[in-house]
């Protein structure tokens, strides 16, 4: 049964296994075990980063793809759900309508960009995702009539999934079961049943002819495989689990912008969550988003402690700024990249 | 017998994972012309690539004058007196005839009395000389690629199939000035498939197949030999008759 | 594979090289082609010179950039922190001259440019050999971690600059001598565009003469045609490579230092922000190509300015359109480099 769901592909380390098991637990009770709503908030972001960082790996460690547009279509799934809630009514046909349209769109752009520069070498493609996705924001907060612009949309979502919402009366372990408490184990199960399709489909034959690609694309095509046509569909697939990720964004937030979805930033932060979690493994994607999310919610903190504790040096206290967390992970990320390359999942595979 | 200029011993290159040269063992002689002859595939090309330090080798030992090559880098190799004529020719096609010269020169500007002796041997270059090389054709690129080697003195030339593509009245011009290059201090050594060529210019031979050397000794004595041509060109030789 | 008859033997005229004169032709045709839609041509004059501006400050930080990638096939994705590292270098001039700044003098205002681009170009290319040695040369021929790693270097500069400067935006006004515009008939054209254009001009006429008139441009330009042979030359071109990784970072420095006066405002993103606009006019140019970036750069600016002005919401959409529509033409750009 488990040998099924995880594809035959275990994690190969009782570190690594413990470190899974504690995310999948902790973010299946997390309702419950930490009530509040900015726990709530981080866990459900964990959720749908986990989705759309294991995407972004079947492109880039996966696949060898270097793209700059995954937050492009992380954003369509959101703008798509979100749009459609927003002009009709606060039904699931509309949610469904949104996310089919989203897709669509999505994996037509994908395939479209795909054959154009994916044929060319890595950094064309890297140059031209970058420039693209760049337009798509500009256009997205341009078109305020269609998107609201900078401010993005606020809507209403199904009566099930509204905060004022009781699935029964009662408490279960002194939490009220709420619309809010639906719409996280939605995100969830979604997240959860996206990540083990994701498993799968890395385990395919199709996978192992992406990473014989990715080793050797010369080798690969003498052997008799339209390396174009394997890279394509992969960048369609990567930008369908994108739109996923980012309508179950949308349902969560109740809330699409382009700050929250199509920002150069979270680009970056998801090249960093890949990298630090390890390229090519799906369960680096899932400890880079979670060690990720916490950081950028609890290092913070931690920073700003720290910053207090050193005032009066010169420098020190400017370079523990809570805001300057990133410059943290950003060193982190490239010494990631010289010296442990396959990430902290490689890194506890190996002992 | 005098200690050889360049002498290789259990070569062994590696290109990615494909494994080249098997223990490549031989030595040119100082002075004149030796040929490396073999068919397609027999490691020619990735022999000078490895004495030019292009690649690198992953076992065996390339002396030249008692330096050994395999540990240094390519500019420092060319900077013993080594010059290389590759197979594509490796010219500058956005340069000018005369600029492809001025980069081969060590010196500020090439010697105007050698300038004159190399348009002895290729005229076109003369013509050409303010031209961009892209323009030349296939002959007077080769005809650069060769100026460029020989615009300073070096103690030994690498030339990759100097006659590939060439029309005949072109080659013939090659074999005259490799005739009076023959007359300077050069040491030549100097891969080919034309057989005809080869046997023309060559005083030393070495002939290749799957990475190894499978015969050293003198050009005319091989020219004389049918069967020994025969069993170690095989059939590609018919085809270049 | 050459078939000559043999009556065209060895010194028979090869054929005349053509020079690509179409690309040139664009930019012209461009403008012209816009002095009907824009309508008046006041605005048109004013319009074009704006995009011409932008164009050369554009050029200025790509050229390095198209350059480093022509040599060693290196592309730094973190090229836009020398462009935002030269502007903030303009506040170590500015704040503490401000009187120089603000003084009526010609001269002085002059003075005051030269020392920040001066101080920036060094700062930018002392840096900038510190990130080769650093970031790009233990990832030299990978493409995938090339990427990363520089990014990353991007990331942690980026992040220095906050550090060192503060999260606030710094206003930074030009000069005394480059406030303001002059009347050209109609048109007002503002003083800082006209010596943005003479700078940037002034920056391609000197890269031209040392790519051709100089032995060290010589060897750039043939490492970027073929590497290998200029090292079976006898010359280091790691050496040259990390020249050039300098220059060009000084030159993103200088550009940084332009745009820095041009925007007024500065933020540490700034680079980062214009390196969209910089990767597209590298691609249209034909990566490697210094002359196929300084016409990528006017047509990008110029396109930009003018549907800026015709059509507001689709302006940077067009640049991606005109990239499109130059690599159905060209796919390899207006300027392909000859390689091996």
């Amino acid at each position: 049964m488990l040998t099924q769901l995880l594809s035959g592909d275990f994690p190969r380390s009782r570190a690594l296994t413990a470190i899974l098991i504690a995310i999948f637990v902790l973010l299946a009770l997390a309702p419950f075990l930490f009530p509040g709503t900015k726990p709530l908030n981080v866990a459900a972001k964990i959720c749908y980063f986990i989705v759309l960082v294991a995407s972004y790996d079947l492109l880039l460690g996966y696949t060898g793809i270097v793209s700059f547009a995954h937050t492009m279509f992380f954003g369509i799934g959101g703008y798509g759900v979100g749009l459609a809630l927003y002009n009709w009514d606060a039904s699931w046909l509309a949610v469904l309508a949104g996310l089919v349209v989203a897709l669509a769109v999505s994996i037509v752009l994908s395939l479209v960009i795909g054959l154009v520069s994916l044929r060319v070498r890595t950094i064309f493609f890297a140059m031209i995702t970058l420039a693209v996705a760049s337009a798509f924001a500009i256009l997205a907060s341009q078109l305020s009539s269609l998107t609201g612009g900078e401010d993005g949309r606020s809507f209403s979502v199904p009566t099930l999934l509204r905060p004022s919402f009781r699935l029964f009366e009662g408490e279960v372990l002194g939490v009220a079961f709420t619309g809010r408490i639906v719409v996280y184990y939605l995100v969830f199960f979604l997240s959860l049943a996206l990540f083990l399709t994701m498993i799968r489909i890395v385990n395919s034959p199709f996978g192992r002819v992406l990473q014989a690609i990715r080793e050797n694309t010369f080798r690969a095509e003498a052997i008799g495989y339209r390396t174009v046509v394997y890279r394509t569909i992969a960048n369609c697939l990567g930008a369908g689990m994108a739109t996923m990720a980012g309508a179950l964004m949308a349902l969560w937030l109740r809330y699409i912008g382009p700050d929250t979805s199509l920002s150069f930033a979270i680009m970056i932060d998801i090249l960093l969550m890949v990298v630090i979690g390890g390229m090519g493994t799906m369960y680096g994607a899932a400890i880079g988003a979670t060690i990720f999310i916490l950081a950028q919610n609890y290092l913070q903190s931690l920073m700003g402690l720290a910053s207090k504790s050193l005032e009066g040096l010169p420098l020190l206290p400017k370079l523990l700024h809570p805001d300057r967390w990133l410059l943290w992970l950003g060193v982190l990320f490239i010494l990631s990249v010289y010296f442990f390359p396959t990430g902290i999942v490689g890194k506890l595979r190996r002992k | 017998m005098a200690e050889p200029l360049l002498s290789l011993s259990g070569v062994n290159t590696k290109i990615g994972r494909y494994h080249i040269l098997h223990g490549v063992d031989f030595a040119v002689p100082k002075g004149g012309i030796t040929m490396l002859l073999g068919r397609n595939g027999a490691g020619k090309t990735t022999t000078l690539r490895t004495i030019m330090g292009l690649w690198r080798a992953a076992e065996g030992s390339i002396r030249f004058e008692g330096t050994d090559l395999a540990r240094l880098s390519t500019p420092e190799i060319a900077r013993l007196g080594i010059a290389y004529v590759p197979e594509n020719m490796g010219i500058f096609a956005d340069l000018t005839v005369r600029e492809n010269l001025v980069l081969a020169t060590r010196e500020r500007a090439p010697d105007p009395r050698r300038l004159q002796w190399i348009f002895g041997l290729f005229p076109a270059l003369e013509k050409f000389y303010a031209l961009a090389a892209g323009a030349l054709s296939g002959g007077q690129k080769q005809m650069l690629s060769i100026a460029r080697a020989i615009i300073e003195p070096r103690k030994l030339m690498l030339v990759d199939e100097p006659t590939k593509g060439l029309a005949p009245s072109i080659i013939r011009n090659m074999i005259a000035a490799f005739r009076e290059l023959k007359r300077t201090e050069t040491t030549i050594l100097l891969v080919e498939q034309n057989f005809m060529f080869a046997e023309s210019l060559g005083d030393g031979v070495a002939v290749m197949d799957d990475g190894k050397i499978r015969h050293t000794g003198a050009m005319q004595a091989l020219a004389a030999d049918r069967d020994l041509q025969q069993r170690l060109l095989g059939l590609h030789l018919d085809a270049h008759q | 594979m050459t078939t000559m008859p043999a009556a065209r033997s060895a010194t028979a005229a090869p054929p005349a090289i053509k020079r690509d004169w179409l690309p040139i032709l664009l930019v012209p045709a461009l403008a012209a082609a816009a002095l009907p839609l824009v309508g008046s041509f006041p605005g048109w004059l004013t319009l074009t010179v704006a995009g011409l501006a932008m164009g050369m400050m554009i050029f200025i930080m790509a050229s390095g950039l198209t350059l480093v990638f022509g040599l060693m096939d290196v592309l730094n994705f973190g090229h836009g922190v020398f462009i935002s590292i030269g502007a903030f270098a303009v506040t170590l001039i500015v704040l503490p001259l401000a009187t120089l700044v603000q003084a009526d003098s010609v001269l002085m205002n002059v003075a005051v440019l030269l020392l920040c681009a001066v101080v920036a170009m060094v700062l930018t290319g002392a840096l900038g050999w510190a990130f080769e040695r650093a970031i790009v040369r233990p990832v030299y021929g990978q493409h995938l971690k090339q990427i990363l790693v520089t990014m990353g270097g991007m990331i942690v500069a980026e992040q220095l600059i906050h550090v060192l400067w503060g999260a606030d935006p710094i206003s930074v006004p030009p000069p005394e001598a480059f406030r303001g515009s002059v009347l050209i008939g109609e048109a007002a054209i503002e003083r800082y565009r006209i010596l943005a254009v003479a700078v940037g001009l002034a920056v391609f006429a000197a890269m031209l003469l040392v790519l051709n008139r100089t032995k060290i441009g010589l060897l750039i330009r043939a490492g970027v045609e073929n590497g290998e042979m200029v090292e079976a030359l006898g010359y280091r071109i790691r050496r040259l490579f990390v020249g050039v990784f300098v220059a060009g970072s000084a030159l993103a420095g200088l550009g940084g230092v332009m745009w820095a006066f041009y925007r007024q405002t500065l933020t540490p993103g700034m680079g980062m922000e214009v390196m969209v606009l910089i990767f597209i006019v590298i691609i249209v140019g034909g990566l490697g190509s210094v002359g196929g970036c300084f016409l990528g750069s006017l047509l990008v600016a110029l396109v930009a300015n003018y549907t800026g002005f015709l059509a507001p919401k689709v302006a940077l959409g067009s640049n991606i359109l005109l990239m499109v529509l130059i690599l159905m033409w060209r796919p390899q750009g207006l300027y392909p480099v000859a390689k091996r």
